[in-house]
C-alpha cells in the first residue's frame, strides 16, 4: 500500500495559487524528498497531506485515509516535524516528551525515548538552552512518539552546522531502518542525494520532475563538464566532434567541454595526439544540483 | 483527551511559574500596591469615600479582581501570542492537541493563578489590617468564577488579535494600568472625574470589581454586573474561539 497518494492537489491563499495540481505517490518504506525554491508550495503540500490545512481541490490519502474526513486515523498514522515551529523556551526536554506522549496516547516508555535519542543528559534542560541539533533530535523524538508509519520532516537541517546536519541525517536513516516512511522537504541537494530514494522537484506549485536522484542527474544534469587551460593552438572544431561531446566553450584561457560517457577518454586521447599531453583535465560529473537548477530554470522560463 | 488535558495543564502551570513577568504582575505587584494603599488609607471607614466601607475591606476584593485582570490582560495574551509567533500552536495542532484541551489548560492556570494571588492578598490584609471576611462567601465565589471566565475570554481574544508578543506585552500592560487606575483598584471612585468614571464603565475590570465587592461587603450579589460580565464573556468568546481555531 502507498504511504501517501496526492492527486491534483490545489490550494490558494487569497490571490496566490500556492499549489497548482500536485500529484505524488510515496510507497511505504521510502525516503521521499521534496525539493523546490522558496515559496514553491512544498510546505503547503505537506501541510495539506497531514491535515493541517484543507486543500481547495484534489485527493489526498495517507495509507488510504483522508486527512480531512478521518483526521484521527491520519493523526495516528503520521508524525510531523514542522518548519518554523518551536516549543516554549522554558519547557524541559523531559516535560516535552511527557506532554507529547500524553497527546499521542498509547503507552510510551519516556525514559527509553530519551536514551534512544541521546537526550537523557538533557532531560532537565530547558528547550531554549538546547543547540540546533539537540532541538531537531527532540523534534524527531516527539514526532515518533505515537509510532507513526509516515513522518514528514520539513527543512529540519536549515541553520544547522555541518556536524549537526550529519547527526540529523543519521536519525533519518535510523527512522527508515525501523520501517517508517519518510517525506523530507529540503533545500539541500547533498541531503537529498544522500538520503532520498526518490525526489520530486516542485516549482510554482507544480511537480516538474520526479525520480531517483541518479535518474534526475542523468536526465537533467547536462552530463560531464571537463575544464582545462587551453593551449594557444587548440583546435576547438576537432573537440566538438569527439564521441560523447555536446559542446565546447572557451572563456579566456579556460576551455570547457560538456558531454557524456566516453568523452573524458576521447578528449585525453585527442589532446595527447595533438601534443598537449601535459594539460591537466578537471572533470566535474553532473550533480543533483545541476539537475535541479536545470529543472527550475526550464520551469521558470516556461512561465 | 483527559490525559492530554492533565499533562498540558500541569506543564502550563509550571511554565506560568517560570515566566517572571506574569508572576510579578499576578503574585507580587497586587499585594505590594495593596500594602501601600493600606498604609496610606488604613481600614477606618470614611462616609465620603469607598461607599462608606473600610478602605482595606474595599481594596481586597478589588485586588482579587485585579489579579484576574493581570492574567487576562498580560499573562494569557502574551503567552498565546508567543505560542502563535513561535509556531508552538502549529506544533500542538499538528500533534492533534485539540483547541478545547488548550482552552482547558489555560483556564486551569488562570484559576490557579487567581486563587494563589487571592490567598496572598487576603493573608496579607488579614494579618496587617484585619480585613473583614466576606459577608457572602458564596456570592464572592460566584462572582470570582465569572470574573475569571470573563478575563479568560478577554485574554484569549487579545492573544489571538494582537499580532506579536511585543504588541501583547505593551498593549496588555497599558490596559492593565489604565483599568487599575480607573476601575476602583486605584483612587476611590468618588474622587474620579466623570470622564474617568465613563472610561471605567467601558472596561471589564470595573464590573468584575463591583461584582466581587458587593457580596464581600454585604451588599448582596450584584445582578447588573453579573449580566454585564456574562455579556463580555460571551462576546469575547464568540470572537476568540473561531479565531483561535483559524490562527493555529
Amino acid at each position: 500500500m502507498d504511504a501517501l497518494r496526492v492527486e491534483g492537489l490545489y490550494k490558494r491563499y487569497g490571490a496566490t495559487t500556492a499549489v497548482n495540481g500536485v500529484d505524488l505517490v510515496v510507497p511505504e518504506g521510502e525516503i521521499f524528498g521534496i525539493l523546490g525554491p522558496n515559496g514553491s508550495g512544498k510546505t503547503t503540500t505537506v501541510e495539506c497531506a497531514y491535515g493541517l490545512r484543507a486543500a481547495d481541490a484534489g485527493r489526498i490519502r495517507v495509507f488510504g485515509a483522508d486527512p480531512q474526513s478521518d483526521p484521527d486515523r491520519v493523526g495516528r498514522l503520521v508524525g510531523t516535524q514542522l518548519q518554523d515551529s518551536a516549543l516554549p523556551d522554558r519547557i524541559t526536554v523531559g516535560e516535552a516528551v511527557h506532554l507529547f506522549a500524553a497527546v499521542a496516547g498509547g503507552p510510551v516508555d519516556e525514559a527509553r525515548v530519551l536514551v534512544k535519542w541521546g537526550l537523557t543528559g538533557k532531560r532537565r534542560a530547558k528547550f531554549g538552552s538546547l543547540s540546533g541539533g539537540q532541538r531537531q533530535r527532540l523534534f524527531v523524538a516527539l514526532a515518533l512518539l505515537g509510532r507513526p508509519r509516515l513522518v514528514f520532516l520539513d527543512e529540519m537541517t536549515t541553520g544547522l552546522d555541518p556536524g549537526a546536519r550529519r547527526e540529523v541525517w543519521r536519525l533519518v536513516e535510523e527512522i527508515r531502518r525501523e520501517g517508517t516512511t519518510v517525506v523530507l522537504v529540503t533545500h539541500f541537494m547533498d541531503e537529498a542525494e544522500r538520503l532520498c530514494d526518490r525526489v520530486a522537484v516542485i516549482v510554482n506549485g507544480r511537480v516538474r520532475a520526479v525520480g531517483t536522484p541518479a535518474g534526475l542527474v542523468g536526465q537533467y544534469g547536462g552530463g560531464l563538464r571537463v575544464r582545462f587551460t587551453a593551449p594557444l593552438d587548440l583546435d576547438r572544431a576537432k573537440l566538438a566532434v569527439l564521441p560523447g561531446a555536446t559542446s565546447v566553450d572557451r572563456h579566456g584561457e579556460v576551455c570547457e567541454v560538456r558531454g557524456h560517457g566516453a568523452l573524458v577518454t576521447a578528449l585525453g586521447h585527442q589532446l595527447t595526439i595533438d601534443g598537449h599531453g601535459d594539460v591537466e583535465l578537471h572533470v566535474h560529473p553532473a550533480s543533483l544540483e545541476d539537475a535541479y537548477v536545470a529543472i527550475v530554470g526550464a520551469a521558470t522560463e516556461v512561465r | 483527551m483527559m490525559r492530554a488535558v492533565r499533562a498540558l495543564s500541569w506543564i502550563e502551570l509550571k511554565l506560568f511559574l517560570r515566566e517572571p513577568v506574569t508572576v510579578v504582575f499576578t503574585l507580587a505587584l497586587p499585594p505590594l500596591v495593596l500594602y501601600v494603599l493600606a498604609q496610606v488609607f488604613g481600614n477606618t471607614p470614611n462616609p465620603a469615600v469607598y461607599g462608606g466601607a473600610g478602605p482595606v475591606n474595599y481594596y481586597v476584593p478589588a485586588y482579587i479582581g485585579l489579579v484576574a485582570a493581570s492574567l487576562g490582560l498580560i499573562g494569557l495574551p502574551v503567552h498565546l501570542a508567543a505560542y502563535r509567533e513561535r509556531g508552538v500552536l502549529r506544533r500542538f495542532q499538528a500533534a492533534h492537541v485539540s483547541v478545547p484541551a488548550l482552552l482547558a489548560s489555560q483556564l486551569f492556570v488562570l484559576f490557579a493563578g487567581v486563587v494563589a494571588g487571592s490567598v496572598i492578598l487576603v493573608a496579607l490584609a488579614r494579618v496587617s489590617y484585619a480585613v473583614a471576611w466576606p459577608v457572602s462567601w458564596l456570592g464572592v465565589a460566584f462572582s470570582l468564577m465569572l470574573g475569571i471566565l470573563t478575563f479568560a475570554a478577554t485574554g484569549f481574544l487579545l492573544g489571538v488579535a494582537l499580532p506579536t508578543t511585543r504588541a501583547a506585552q505593551g498593549i496588555g500592560m497599558l490596559l492593565w494600568f489604565l483599568m487599575m487606575m480607573v476601575s476602583g483598584a486605584g483612587p476611590p471612585p468618588e474622587v474620579l472625574s466623570a470622564t474617568l468614571r465613563a472610561v471605567a464603565t467601558a472596561t471589564p475590570l470595573k464590573h468584575v470589581i463591583i461584582a466581587l465587592q458587593d457580596p464581600w461587603l454585604g451588599r448582596g450579589v450584584n445582578w447588573t454586573e453579573t449580566l454585564i460580565m456574562t455579556g463580555v464573556l460571551l462576546v469575547a468568546s464568540a470572537l476568540a474561539v473561531p479565531a483561535l481555531r483559524r490562527r493555529t
